[in-house]
């Protein structure tokens, strides 16, 4: 019964601690979607600098979805990952399947993103491999996370 | 406590976000209205257009004489938009030499020099072509006079230009004019105002002026 209970502990704070590092690693997310967010509401082309495949990637139409910058929808969902990471760390168990969910979509869209770039502009971005690899590691945390007991 | 904390710390990031992100958009507009009042305050009139001044299209290029993608883009892609649009199409030449060329503000002179005498585009022309010639050479002085006969310039007059203070002023006052619009490298294209991203081969930019032109039409 005591070791039962041992076990259930060790699961929690391993839990615990996958979703605190999502937590943090969706904050990088969230700072790099927002920089690039605000860059593009404010008009500022120069933030790939001498970059050629970076101003092809953030000048395509692939850059905006419905006037909205595509950035802006990484935000959101940089945002949601953090508050769903941070709610089921306090114990809201249904923040957890919430979480599952985002994180799924995000690395759908990683995986277009990456082939947009890829096969049809022909060209990387390094702010969007960024968002793509921290998506990734997410992925992983997500997976990685031990189930309730 | 335990219940509303997490609610306290994703409102806080929340907060954060949103001030960070007003902050850094109030300082890159500020930064971009400077850079704009720059560009506009230079009395910038282009100094060398080839086209009808009524185009519907107009393709700007800052460019360096030595960079060699500037000699490519020009001679493979430009040249034929040129030949394709007719009088649809004006193109303006600035001045942009870079640093570590060591002689593109040379080639800038020479085509200056023989703008004075009314032959600035052929000048332009004859050193993109014969850019593997000149580039590497020591001294630029003797090949660019024999281009200035070639040209059937006044070569006295020519090498007298080429030294002209007035010249180089020129010449500088378009690199700046480059760097208060943006510019970093070559060859820059701007099309109807908008800075057109690289790569610059024949379709893309035949693509570009198309949609400028129905643009300007719509």
């Amino acid at each position: 019964m005591e070791a039962n209970a041992e076990i259930h502990d060790r699961f929690e704070r391993a839990r615990l601690v996958f979703l605190i590092i999502t937590a943090v690693i969706a904050l990088a997310g969230l700072a790099d979607a927002t920089y690039l967010t605000v860059s593009h509401l404010a008009g500022d082309d120069s933030v790939c600098g001498a970059s050629q495949p970076c101003s092809i990637v953030l000048g395509s139409k692939y850059a905006v979805i419905a006037g909205i910058p595509t950035a802006a929808f990484g935000v959101l969902a940089y945002f949601s990952v953090f508050s769903t990471a941070t709610l089921a760390a306090f114990g809201y168990v249904r923040a957890r399947t919430f979480l599952a969910w985002i994180i799924a979509a995000m690395f759908l869209a990683t995986l277009w993103f990456l082939y947009l770039q890829a096969f049809v502009l022909h060209a990387f971005c390094p702010f969007c491999l960024f968002s793509a690899a921290i998506t990734f590691c997410l992925s992983g945390l997500t997976l990685g996370t031990p189930p309730s007991s | 406590m335990k219940r509303v904390l997490p609610f306290i710390i994703i409102a806080a990031i929340g907060v954060v976000t949103i001030g960070s992100g007003a902050m850094l958009y109030q300082s890159k507009r500020a930064r971009i209205a400077a850079s704009t009042t720059v560009s506009g305050t230079p009395d910038m009139k282009p100094a060398h257009v080839r086209g009808e001044a009524d185009a519907p299209v107009t393709l700007e290029e800052f460019a360096d004489f030595q960079c060699p993608s500037c000699a490519m883009t020009t001679l493979q892609s430009i040249q034929p938009m040129e030949k394709s649009f007719g009088s649809r199409l004006r193109v303006v030449f600035w001045h942009f030499p870079l640093p570590n060329h060591k002689h593109g503000r040379d080639g800038s002179l020479a085509a200056e020099a023989a703008g004075r005498q009314g032959k600035f585009w052929e000048m332009h022309d004859l050193l993109y072509e014969k850019q593997n010639d000149w580039s590497k050479a020591d001294d630029i002085h003797p090949i660019f006079e024999s281009y200035a006969q070639q040209l059937k310039l006044d070569v006295e007059r020519f090498k007298k230009d080429f030294e002209n203070p007035d010249v180089a002023a020129v010449v500088d006052r378009q690199h700046e004019q480059g760097e208060a619009r943006g510019v970093k490298n070559t060859p820059t294209i701007f099309i109807n105002g908008q800075e057109f991203p690289p790569p610059f081969n024949p379709d893309r930019l035949h693509e570009a002026i198309d949609a400028a032109m129905a643009a300007k039409n719509s």
